[in-house]
């Protein structure tokens, strides 16, 4: 099946509409990736560093949340921020804010499961010497998460994929309205169901070529880092 | 620079102290005092006991049974001890940023931190790699580095885990020296080794341990001399303790 | 660093914040993926926005979710094209008028090849019954839709009881009117499909109008305000600016007039009282 390169043509002539797309995509999907980070950061660190009972079967269930099926979520989070919902009076159905919250939801567990790893990896290495130096909990949970910044990036990298991937919640809760609420997986999804493969193919092409800058983006800045830090 | 300063940890002693993991005995009813004063060298096979007894006196494994104290005290966080482990990690910052940390976490008065962290650079000789990552050094430059990180404290009591073990001999020189004058200032250093020469060179008193028992404890002319047990006799002639 | 993670964060809370300001001249219409896909919003729309300011954001799903949708007080006006579910909402207290706007018509799809030998046919009803004797395949939509009502209801016009009768021939997909042309394009079915969407459709493949210009093919859009009464977040006036502009002679004409590939798609009925 042919890529309509007409799809490529918008992007090179910056035509405004795929622009809004493409810039709408991004928002939501970085936006949810950092709230992401904000709670599944500190609750993995919690969760390599501090024992407590119950604590394997908590990590037992945040690794089965990072296969929540999106559709799923996007169906809960569409029945709290309907009108008829208990969140109705936010009035937050069909924006890109409840796009975000989606997301979030989806992208938390799949942050805070690897960052729990990585940072009980590196817990492993760090335990005598913290000890021996007299470090605190809140001590302990700062500087692993700090010296473990770098690899915590591709945690969070793996979570905009997540995100930047999905469909099936931010259809649900956005409703793919046309210049306000449709990204580029929507607008795949719509040109797709309206038959015209080739623009929809283009679409993704582009959706790829954008994850990819950002890896790239990424995998630079982690590089130029260490070499700073070690 | 003296390091001379309340000696609150010491006497540090134990009694009765047996120590188990799971059905294991690996310290078996130690009773032991260590007293301000030159270094006590604990030497022993493997096995013996050695670290865990270090790590017992540091405060980083409890005792099972019996009663470990410091200074008459029972409970007394770590602020004036230091530890320094027989393969030191390196956190993942330059070799600079490795003290800071240190003296933070000793709680060093803030406009003093800088300068202190370039005195003990000087001291241990890495001045130069300062800005280098920590991981990126030798076996001995991390070596001396962790050292320099356990100086940070300003520790009365310093315990060292076979500290030149996979050192070449340039390198354990430089440690031994380092260590003597450590002591020379007044900080009680308890350290464990496989080098009986070392433990010649550098201790006041020596403690051997074989299968989690002290066998003796004695100052150090002495035990090289006229050892009191027969496994004290054997080990210093160089045969398997079994 | 630490600037630019404040300043992600704070791009973070605008962009949580931001409701607030940009609901403010704007409405939400539930109506559904064929009128959506027939391309007349794109066009009708930026005209409405035009003279009034009223910046109107279409929810797309099929009639049964869009009309779920006014239920819910999601939406502040319903535009779909199932009278007797029109009708049903109304009872329901859901509306309190319903105003007849347009109609465009179905068309009957199917493989060039015409293994069931309808094409031409004058008579909706004897067209399906053979495709059914002949249990060629036929493609349903399945999701409760303006289409699928209709096709249901053409089902019971030609005497079949479509769900004691129906076999492996009859699939049903429970998707949107695009979908579900590309699924008979894919296994050489029939399917019912709304012109406009038919007309905007690319993937033809081997795919054709068989059968069209029955009088029960015919498609009747209504256009209702939700009932501000039980749902008191609805825009009513705004709500109400837009129903006005559909059926007022200006709205009527500028349905008129839009088109694909110069065929007109829609024909502006806003005064026929029956409709």
């Amino acid at each position: 099946m042919p890529a309509d390169t007409s799809a490529l043509h918008l992007v090179i002539s910056g035509d405004p509409a795929l622009l809004a797309i493409v810039r709408l995509s991004l928002l939501v999907s970085l936006s949810a990736v950092l709230l992401a980070a904000l709670i599944g950061v500190p609750l993995g660190a919690f969760l390599a560093l501090t024992r407590f009972p119950g604590r394997e079967g908590a990590i037992v269930v945040l690794n089965a949340l990072m296969g929540l099926p999106p559709v799923v979520v996007g169906l809960v989070v569409f029945l709290l921020l309907s009108r008829a919902g208990p969140l109705g009076s936010w009035g937050l159905l069909f924006t890109p804010q409840a796009m975000v919250i989606a997301q979030t939801i989806l992208v938390a567990p799949i942050i805070a499961a690897l960052s729990r790893q990585t940072i009980d990896d590196l817990w492993v290495e760090y335990r005598d010497e913290l000890a021996a130096m007299n470090i605190g909990p809140a001590g302990r949970i700062a500087t692993l998460i700090w010296d473990a910044r770098f690899s915590l990036v591709t945690a969070l990298l793996a979570g905009f994929g997540r995100a930047a991937a999905e469909v099936g919640a931010i259809i649900i809760v956005g409703g793919n309205i046309d210049g306000f609420t449709r990204t580029m997986t929507t607008a795949i999804a719509l040109e797709t169901s309206k038959g015209d493969l080739a623009l929809a193919m283009g679409l993704g092409i582009v959706l790829i070529f954008i994850v990819i800058l950002i890896n790239a983006l990424a995998w630079g800045a982690r590089r130029a880092g260490e070499r700073v830090a070690g | 620079m003296t390091m001379r300063g309340p000696v609150g940890d010491l006497p540090l002693t134990f009694v009765d102290v047996s120590i188990l993991a799971g059905e294991v005995t690996i310290l078996d009813d130690v009773s032991l005092t260590l007293d301000p004063g030159a270094p006590t060298v604990l030497i022993g096979p493997n096995g013996s006991g050695k670290t865990t007894l270090l790590r017992a006196a540091m405060g980083l494994t409890a005792a099972t049974r019996g009663r470990i104290t410091w200074g008459g005290r029972e409970h007394a966080p770590p602020d004036k001890r230091a530890f320094m482990f027989q393969r030191p990690v390196m956190l993942r910052r330059s070799v600079l940023g490795n003290l800071i940390y240190a003296l933070k976490a000793a709680k060093a008065p803030r406009g003093t931190q800088d300068d202190r962290a370039n005195d003990l650079l000087t001291l241990v000789g890495l001045q130069a790699l300062a800005q280098r990552p920590a991981r990126r050094l030798s076996g001995g430059e991390q070596q001396r580095l962790a050292l320099a990180r356990a100086l940070a404290r300003a520790p009365t009591v310093l315990f060292l885990d076979e500290p030149t073990a996979s050192l070449d001999p340039h390198a354990t020189l430089a440690i031994e020296d380092a260590v003597r004058s450590i002591a020379a200032l007044g900080v009680k250093v308890v350290m464990s080794t496989h080098d009986l020469g070392q433990a010649k060179r550098l201790a006041g008193d020596i403690v051997l341990l074989h299968r989690g028992r002290l066998i003796e404890h004695t100052p150090a002319q002495k035990f090289f001399v006229m050892p009191r047990t027969q496994e004290a006799r054997k080990f210093v002639a160089g045969e398997l303790l079994v | 660093m630490f600037n630019r993670r404040t300043f992600i964060a704070a791009l973070a809370l605008v962009a949580l914040a931001a409701p607030a300001s940009a609901q403010d001249k704007s409405i939400i219409v539930a109506s559904t993926t064929s009128t959506q896909d027939s391309g007349l919003f794109e066009y009708l729309l930026p005209l409405f926005t035009r003279k009034t300011g009223i910046a109107v954001k279409v929810v797309a799903q099929g009639t049964g979710q869009a009309l779920d949708t006014g239920r819910r007080g999601d939406a502040d006006v319903v535009f779909v094209h199932a009278k007797s579910a029109e009708e049903k909402f109304l009872a329901e207290g859901e509306s309190l008028k319903r105003y007849p706007v347009m109609y465009n018509d179905f068309v009957l799809i199917g493989p060039k090849s015409d293994p069931a030998g309808i094409k031409g046919m004058s008579d909706v009803g004897k067209a399906l019954t053979t495709i059914k004797d002949k249990q060629a395949a036929f493609i349903s939509r399945g999701d409760k839709s303006g289409t699928h009502i209709a096709e249901l209801a053409l089902w019971k016009a030609s005497g079949v009881d479509i769900d004691k009768d129906k076999g492996a021939w009859y699939k049903s997909i429970g998707q949107g009117m695009g979908a579900a042309l590309n699924t008979a394009g894919a296994s050489n079915g029939y399917v019912l499909s709304d012109r406009g969407t038919w007309l905007n459709f690319k993937n033809r493949g081997d795919l054709a109008i068989l059968v069209e210009g029955d009088k029960r093919m015919f498609n009747q859009y209504g256009v209702m305000l939700v009932n501000p009464a039980k749902h008191p977040s609805v825009k009513k006036e705004l709500g109400q600016q837009f129903i006005d502009y559909l059926v007022s002679p200006e709205g009527q004409k500028d349905i008129a007039n839009y088109k694909i590939n110069g065929e007109q798609l829609f024909y502006p009925n806003a005064n026929d009282a029956g409709a």
